[in-house]
């Protein structure tokens, strides 16, 4: 069977690049991405927390379950702030958007 | 090496790879379609990890409709930054740096953990979607944040609505 | 009648007036015809539970035993609770029957009184009394007529809320409660005398009137205080009704003249009523009291306020007889029979030479509450609160009638345009018989009442009682005073009537005075049958030939309240010759002196009396005794030594002393402490620290999300190493 070890460093690993991309990208829908690639790794993790813990538990599965529910909500409004901002400013480079800075 | 232990280093290798791209690539559009990669990556460990209903819940919801909620998003917003110019901000390599560092340090501390070499699982019960389904809606385990995730994402959806639509004059 | 039912009613009794308030204030004040029939609806609906709960209360064998109560916690203090309730023994059963009625009587004929349908003024102003407003007549001339009150909703606001004052003082079933209604009531009758306030004379009234009462609700307060720290609750039924309680009282004694606690709580609430009932010497703004419209003279001094002071001397009465063998009067009973007798001879010597319709009322008013409250410093426990009911009908229906004829007057001043003319002085009117005979008819009644007309008026009875009560139990100077009191009331009711009512009209204005519409001699009617009728409830037992006829159910039924039923008086011939003698004696004085009174003459009075005859015009000067040997002292206490010696001089200079040194030890520190080191170093460095401190951290403030992302991460990562390795 595959270790446990196995499953969360791939997590860290997809986590850590997503964090990368959140970081780094100038785009904002790439920041997005970067956020549904962090999310995919808390998944893994709790998917595989289950799996190898107590499978008749199904505490990690129902949060998974939650989590896509919360990207979901998350990508909607993300997206469509984007869209939003984009008619108006006609830009999606988060660095742009200084309105708030001092 | 088992098979299934193959199957998990081949998935991985494709998924982190996909990843690696996810950030790096300059097109959007590619960027979008490597994440569906990574999400079918991420589909067939869940398969590997005995969660049949999250693995076609990951294909369904994720690539099906997020993903391609992404790539819409992404054509709508493409003229504003054309493949030419540089994808990331200048203090990149600190991103890097940051992102190593968080990765490790992550390592380290689940190596830290006793459970982290853990080989063996016990079985999955035949039921066990049946058991996903009653966690779901019994007052006993998770109805509760069911219920709330289901007012966030109606309030999500009006929010985006509500944000999408601009003004209309 | 179901007990629940009932006592249920009586907490609801005081609401509809109050209701009627707030809905006047917040909602209706624009239309005048919504407003009073809001508040005599609820004047009509709060009289409707009255009567029901007095037809039950009538209908209870032992009322007195075993009274109508309900109540519930208020203020928690401490362990227990405050606790407020409403009660209905036989006592208050008797004042609320008068109260409904007056109260009623008082909502419909102020319609009339305001001119209610009558025209908008040319120039009314609000604060002013109308003015009358000119109507141009089908044939095209032009007349002046009543105006309509411009602050007519306002009216009916105010009386609703003192109203619903005495309504809850009724009802109350604790002193503390009654305080409440008697306040509220306080605060209305000072809205209400200042109704006018466009008058100067009608603001200084109101303040005296709230200024006066203010200094008697002090000692109430104090007596109030008292009681409590003593019984540890205020509730009749606790106090009043049980003997352990007042024998406790009795026998403790304070250092106060030696008086029992009993006493001396009795006096300081009866304090209280020498300033809301007006006796000497707190009676001077009763009269100055006249400034506010009619209606609230009838309210203040028959249905509710005044009686409101007698109620709660009935009400205290076990307490202060509480050491009282039965026959030595005590201390307090003795100061409260003194006063009640030396005011109602004193009020009466006044009202002689008044010329002022309602003046003369007023006085009249104090003189009769101080017959209450010296029979009740006599122990004659019914006889007062017999006397307290008859005199609330036939004094609201005096008032009312006063009312009417000054409402007539006005109707000839406004006729004739002589603005000069004051329409309540009584030197300007006679013969108003014949212009306004249901007005005539029912003061003749009304005095009648108030003289003691034998056998037929009920403030015979009731005053017949009193002086029997002097008499049997031979409290010799207070039955000469009161029944010199009685034979000067005589005269002055004939005097008054006299005056205004018969022979020729001295003026052009009294000859054409008209009759008042119906809604103000409505009133007058009803009052006067029970100025009649009601004396007969009270007829003694053993009085000759009419004795027995009717039993004496007022005895009866009111003596039930207290623990002792009092017994009635034995019959004595003595005093009831001499009522009837002052009664007949006074009426027929009056006559003879005023029959052939001219336009322009002098009073009659004049030259018999002298000198004296101006000590009584201008009230034994006592606004002028007041005014130089208590407001002017007062005055120069506060001005001169408090303000200008004490204060400006003693405390000042003190403070000041203080401010200078004070100010010499901040300069030294200023120079020396603050400005090198608290300034220059800790608060000019720490802000020099902070600015340069900002100006070298401000690169990171991008602005930029990620920037910020990075820099928490990259900290949180330093933190965590060095949580993970050096832990």
């Amino acid at each position: 069977m595959v270790p446990l070890s196995w499953y969360l460093i791939l997590a860290a690993a997809l986590f850590s690049i997503g964090l990368f991309g959140v970081l780094s990208r100038k785009n904002a829908i790439a920041i997005l991405l970067g956020i549904e690639l962090m999310m995919n790794a808390v998944n893994i993790n709790l998917v595989a927390f289950w799996r190898y813990a107590n499978p008749t538990l199904m505490a990690g599965q129902v949060f998974t379950i939650i989590v896509f529910a919360v990207a979901a909500a998350e990508v909607a409004v993300g997206l469509a702030l984007v869209i939003s901002i984009y008619r108006r400013h006609n830009t999606v480079v988060a660095e742009d958007l200084n309105l708030m800075k001092w | 090496m088992t098979p299934q232990q193959i199957i998990f280093l081949l998935t991985a290798f494709v998924a982190v790879f996909s990843a690696v791209n996810v950030v790096s690539t300059r097109n959007m559009v590619h960027a979008a379609l490597w994440l569906i990669a990574t999400l079918f990556g991420a589909a067939v460990l869940f398969a590997l990890l005995e969660a049949s209903f999250i693995a076609v819940v990951q294909v369904v919801v994720y690539i099906g409709a997020i993903a391609i909620m992404f790539i819409f998003a992404v054509m709508l917003t493409r003229r504003d930054i054309r493949e030419g110019g540089p994808q990331h901000n200048p203090g990149w390599w600190s991103a890097a740096v940051i992102s190593v560092l968080v990765f490790a340090s992550l390592v380290v501390v689940l190596s830290n953990w006793s459970g982290f070499n853990t080989v063996s699982a016990p079985p999955v019960p035949e039921d066990s979607l049946v058991l996903l389904g009653k966690a779901l809606v019994s007052p006993d385990a998770f109805v509760l944040p069911f219920e709330v995730a289901s007012v966030l994402l109606l309030s999500a959806l009006v929010g985006a609505v509500y944000v999408a639509i601009g003004n209309k004059k | 009648m179901n007990h629940e039912f009932v006592t249920t009613l009586i907490w609801l009794v005081p609401l509809p007036p109050l209701l009627a308030f707030f809905l006047i204030v917040l909602f209706t004040n624009r239309s005048k015809a919504l407003s009073h029939t809001i508040a005599v609806g609820a004047a009509l609906l709060s009289w409707l539970g009255s009567m029901i709960i007095f037809i039950a209360a009538v209908g209870e064998e032992y009322l007195g035993e075993h009274p109508f109560l309900s109540s519930i916690n208020w203020l928690p203090t401490g362990d227990t609770f405050l606790q407020i309730g409403v009660q209905i023994d036989p006592l208050s059963a008797a004042v609320l029957f008068f109260v409904a009625w007056t109260i009623l009587a008082i909502f419909v004929y102020s319609v009339g009184y305001h001119n209610f349908g009558q025209p908008k003024g040319d120039h009314d102003q609000p604060g002013l009394p109308p003015h009358g407003a000119t109507v141009t007549d089908a044939h095209g001339h032009k007349h002046t007529v009543l105006s309509v009150e411009p602050m007519y909703s306002r009216f009916f606001a105010f009386i609703g809320l003192f109203a619903f004052g005495m309504y809850t003082l009724v009802v109350s079933d604790n002193l503390l409660t009654l305080f409440v209604g008697w306040e509220i009531m306080g605060l209305c009758s000072y809205l209400l005398i200042g109704f006018w306030y466009g008058k100067p004379s009608a603001r200084n009234a109101a303040v005296k009137a709230f200024m006066t009462t203010r200094v008697g609700d002090v000692f109430m307060l104090l007596g109030l205080a008292f009681l409590y720290s003593a019984t540890g609750t205020l509730n009749y039924r606790e106090i009043f009704y049980n003997q352990v309680t007042l024998d406790a009282l009795a026998k403790a004694t304070t250092p106060f003249l030696g008086m029992s606690a009993a006493g001396l709580i009795g006096l300081l609430l009866f304090i209280g009523t020498v300033g809301k009932s007006a006796q000497w010497p707190l009676h001077a703004w009763l009269p100055d009291a006249m400034e506010g419209p009619t209606p609230v003279s009838a309210m203040i001094h028959a249905a509710t306020m005044v009686s409101a002071g007698v109620y709660m001397v009935i009400r205290i009465f076990p307490l202060f007889t509480a050491d009282w063998g039965g026959y030595e009067l005590t201390t307090t009973m003795a100061i409260i029979g003194f006063i009640g007798a030396f005011t109602a001879f004193f009020a009466a010597t006044i009202a002689v030479a008044q010329n002022d319709i309602k003046r003369v009322l007023a006085y009249s008013t104090i003189s009769q509450l101080g017959y209450m409250i010296a029979a009740l410093g006599i122990g004659a426990y019914v006889a007062a609160a017999f006397h307290l009911i008859t005199h609330a009908f036939f004094k609201a229906l005096l008032f009312l009638g006063s009312g009417s004829v000054i409402h007539g007057m006005e109707h000839g001043v406004m006729h004739t345009g002589n603005r000069k003319v004051d329409p309540q002085d009584m030197m300007n009117m006679g013969g108003l018989r014949k212009k306004m005979p249901i007005t005539f008819w029912t003061f003749l009644i009304g005095g009648f009442a108030l003289s003691g007309f034998p056998l037929v008026t009920a403030g015979f009875w009731s005053k017949d009682e009193i002086l029997a009560d002097a008499f049997v139990h031979s409290h010799w100077a207070i039955f000469i005073t009161l029944a010199l009191a009685a034979l000067m009331t005589a005269f002055y009711t004939m005097r008054q009537i006299t005056l205004t009512f018969f022979g020729a009209p001295r003026t052009e204005e009294a000859e054409h005075a008209h009759e008042t519409p119906w809604t103000m001699t409505l009133p007058l009617v009803v009052l006067s049958v029970f100025a009649v009728g009601y004396g007969w409830v009270g007829i003694p037992e053993h009085f000759p030939l009419i004795g027995g006829l009717i039993p004496n159910w007022f005895h009866e039924f009111v003596g039930g309240t207290l623990l002792k039923h009092p017994k009635p008086v034995d019959f004595n011939i003595v005093p009831l010759l001499t009522s009837l003698v002052v009664a007949l004696g006074g009426l027929g004085l009056g006559w003879l002196v005023y029959k052939d009174f001219k336009a322009g003459q002098p009073d009659p009075l004049e030259k018999p009396l002298g000198f004296m005859y101006q000590v009584l015009k201008n009230k034994y000067y006592f606004d002028e005794f007041y005014g130089h040997f208590i407001i002017k002292p007062v005055v120069w206490l506060s001005e001169v030594f408090t303000s200008k010696w004490i204060d400006k001089t003693a405390i000042d200079g003190i403070l000041h002393a203080f401010g200078f040194a004070t100010d010499g030890l901040g300069h030294t520190f200023r120079i020396y402490l603050d400005a090198p080191v608290i300034n220059g170093v800790i608060g000019d460095g720490s802000y020099r620290l902070t600015q340069w401190a900002g100006k070298q951290l401000r690169f990171i403030q991008t602005g930029r999300i990620q920037a910020y992302l990075a820099t928490a991460l990259a900290v949180a990562l330093v933190l965590a190493a060095a949580y993970f390795f050096l832990a």
